[in-house]
């Protein structure tokens, strides 16, 4: 058990999620109301008061652009948060961890229930956006609900990066320079708020050894009614991120935890 | 969740000295290059309540953390409920409660809820669940306050909650580091009273203390660690038999140390001066009296105790 690399990867996780649901399920009604709240505010805001300034881009509005950015850069945003702050107070200042593992669990099931439920609030913030989107007629057709699996596989794959940040920070300070130095670049240049193209070549091709913008090119499609391309290349990107960060983060919580 | 037949011959290994719930051999524990557990040898017996005492940094909670799985030993084989560890601790940890050191109760959740969410990891559900909470809630006499925060709890309630909790899955074994620390004598004779009434019922019970007169009361046998070692293993009463004499003077100030200093070797009883208090061991308590008589001093004679015992085998020096 110690001693492989690869985290075990068992069904016990679902207990540890069900966990952090109660939790959640106590204090519903203001986080729904959060996850509606804030997309409208920055569809509203953003996308009159800016889409007035840009136009269109090519033949389409700039809400329609923006909205489908927002639904990815909300997930990364939400399970990154919910990696970070939320876990590491869990797993250091309220010691629920500790609990956990005197109970049939190992560590291993407990990150990867941490960061299931992390990908589960990525998928709930986006669905949120994506009714908000409906709503405000942004949305094409009901490819756009393929969006939501991709979703939670790229809420998997941000949490999971998330994850390896608490399994070396020593207090909530350090979650700041991963902001600083991965989330915001990699928000900025992804493709949420313009189109990459606007860039020069070598940001672009470094942007795509980040996860962010594959997912954007497989959600903006769907969301614009239109079928994505090299979906299977851009889903294992994230994919690969999401495992890769998953056995690093749960190897480096053992070292940390079960010392 | 899984489910685990239970069968006695799975429950105890036997070995060539009778069965044993847990065992140690050669357990050995590093931390940055310092051995905090020295090579341990160990055995707790079934039904027993055994006790793990040694001042502060001794390795008890290390070792109990190496017991649980929860540590990697660097040395040594160790078995618990005839699982080895830590390969096989989850399985383990399904027929054993832990009472930590400190308390680890979930303050997102009410009383109910945190034995609620906690069955729940052991895969209780619905009715049966429902039962065993409603039960642990009695036994923790905590029914006024099912609907409260932990925040609310005083510390010997969180406690009665922890020892709770940590029978949610009717365990074997149950282990309990300073499972009375910090506690009234009120919480402290409950949680005796909880611990006596799980003995009766067969359940093992391996603890930690620093309270001599605790481990006196409740241990049928244990161990006395110092810096990583088990300096002595037996039952309480054989302990004290075998490392101290059998009466205790005690006596303090100015003349009594100066008295004390007077006495030429002859004195039958072997002195132990700390500061301007001494305690003097003997066999015999009338000779040494007799000479207190004589000086006029005030004196508190009383039987060798645990801590007599402990004292001698750590020292008397602070440890930290
Ligand atoms: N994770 C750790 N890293 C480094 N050193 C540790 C770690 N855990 C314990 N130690 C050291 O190991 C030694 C034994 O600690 P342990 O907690 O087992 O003692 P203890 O007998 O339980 O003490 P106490 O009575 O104070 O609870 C101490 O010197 C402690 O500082
Ligand atoms: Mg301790």
């Amino acid at each position: 058990m110690m001693t492989s690399l690869m985290p075990q990867l068992s069904l016990r996780f679902i207990p540890v999620w069900r966990r952090n649901l109660l939790v959640w399920r106590k204090i519903m009604v203001p986080s729904v109301l959060g996850n509606f709240g804030e997309p409208v505010l920055y569809l509203l805001a953003f996308g009159y008061g800016f889409g007035q300034l840009v136009g269109d881009l090519g033949d389409l509005p700039y809400m329609v652009f923006l909205a489908s950015g927002i639904i990815c850069s909300s997930a990364m945003y939400t399970a990154s948060f919910e990696g970070m702050y939320s876990a590491y107070t869990r797993m250091s200042e309220q010691k629920t961890w500790d609990g956990l593992l005197g109970a049939p669990l190992n560590l291993d099931d407990i990150v990867l229930g941490e960061i299931m439920w992390a990908a589960t609030k990525a998928l709930m913030s986006a669905t949120a956006i994506l009714v908000v989107a409906a709503l405000l007629g942004l949305v094409s057709d009901l490819r756009a609900l393929l969006a939501l699996p991709v979703i939670l596989l790229a809420g998997f794959a941000f949490a999971a990066c998330a994850m390896i940040v608490t399994a070396l920070s020593r207090s909530y300070d350090f979650f700041l320079y991963y902001f600083t130095l991965a989330i915001t670049p990699m928000l900025l240049l992804s493709g949420v708020f313009f189109p990459l193209d606007q860039l020069p070549d070598v940001i672009v091709i470094l942007a795509h050894l980040l996860p962010l913008v594959h997912v954007v090119e497989v959600i903006r499609p769907l969301m614009i009614g239109e079928w994505p391309v090299n979906v299977l290349l851009h889903l294992s990107v994230v994919a690969a991120y999401g495992l890769v960060a998953l056995s690093l983060s749960t190897w480096l919580l053992r070292r940390r935890l079960m010392c | 969740m899984d489910t685990v037949a239970l069968t006695d011959d799975f429950t105890t290994a036997q070995t060539a000295d009778g069965p044993h719930i847990a065992r140690a051999c050669r357990l050995l524990k590093r931390y940055d290059g310092q051995t905090v557990v020295d090579h341990i040898d160990l055995e707790v017996r079934p039904g027993e309540c055994f006790g793990l005492l040694g001042p502060n940094g001794a390795g008890k909670t290390t070792t109990l953390r190496m017991m649980l799985g929860l540590t990697p030993p660097d040395g040594g084989t160790l078995h618990v409920l005839g699982e080895p560890i830590p390969a096989r601790a989850r399985e383990a940890r399904v027929r054993l409660g832990i009472v930590p050191q400190f308390d680890n109760l979930d303050p997102d959740f009410t009383v109910r809820e945190n034995l609620t969410t906690y069955a729940g990891y052991f895969g209780l559900k619905g009715d049966a669940r429902r039962r065993r909470v409603d039960e642990l809630i009695a036994f923790a006499n905590l029914g006024q306050r099912e609907n409260m925060g932990i925040d609310s709890l005083s510390g010997g309630m969180k406690r009665r909650l922890t020892l709770a909790r940590a029978l949610i899955n009717r365990p074997e074994l149950v282990v309990l580091d300073e499972p009375t620390t910090g506690l009234d004598p009120q919480a402290r004779h409950h949680i005796w009273q909880c611990l006596r009434g799980l003995k009766q019922q067969g359940t093992t019970l391996i603890l930690t203390t620093h309270y001599m007169e605790e481990a006196e009361r409740l241990c049928d046998r244990l161990a006395i660690m110092d810096r990583g070692r088990i300096v002595a293993q037996d039952s309480p009463n054989a302990l004290i038999a075998e490392h101290i004499d059998p009466h205790v003077l005690e006596i303090n100030g100015n003349a009594a140390m100066r008295w004390l200093d007077g006495q030429t070797d002859d004195l039958p009883a072997r002195a132990h001066r700390v500061g301007d208090m001494a305690l003097l061991y003997c066999r015999e308590a009338a000779p040494v009296l007799e000479r207190l008589e004589r000086a006029g001093l005030r004196y508190l004679h009383r039987p060798a105790n645990l801590e007599d015992v402990f004292m001698k085998l750590t020292g008397h020096e602070l440890r930290d």
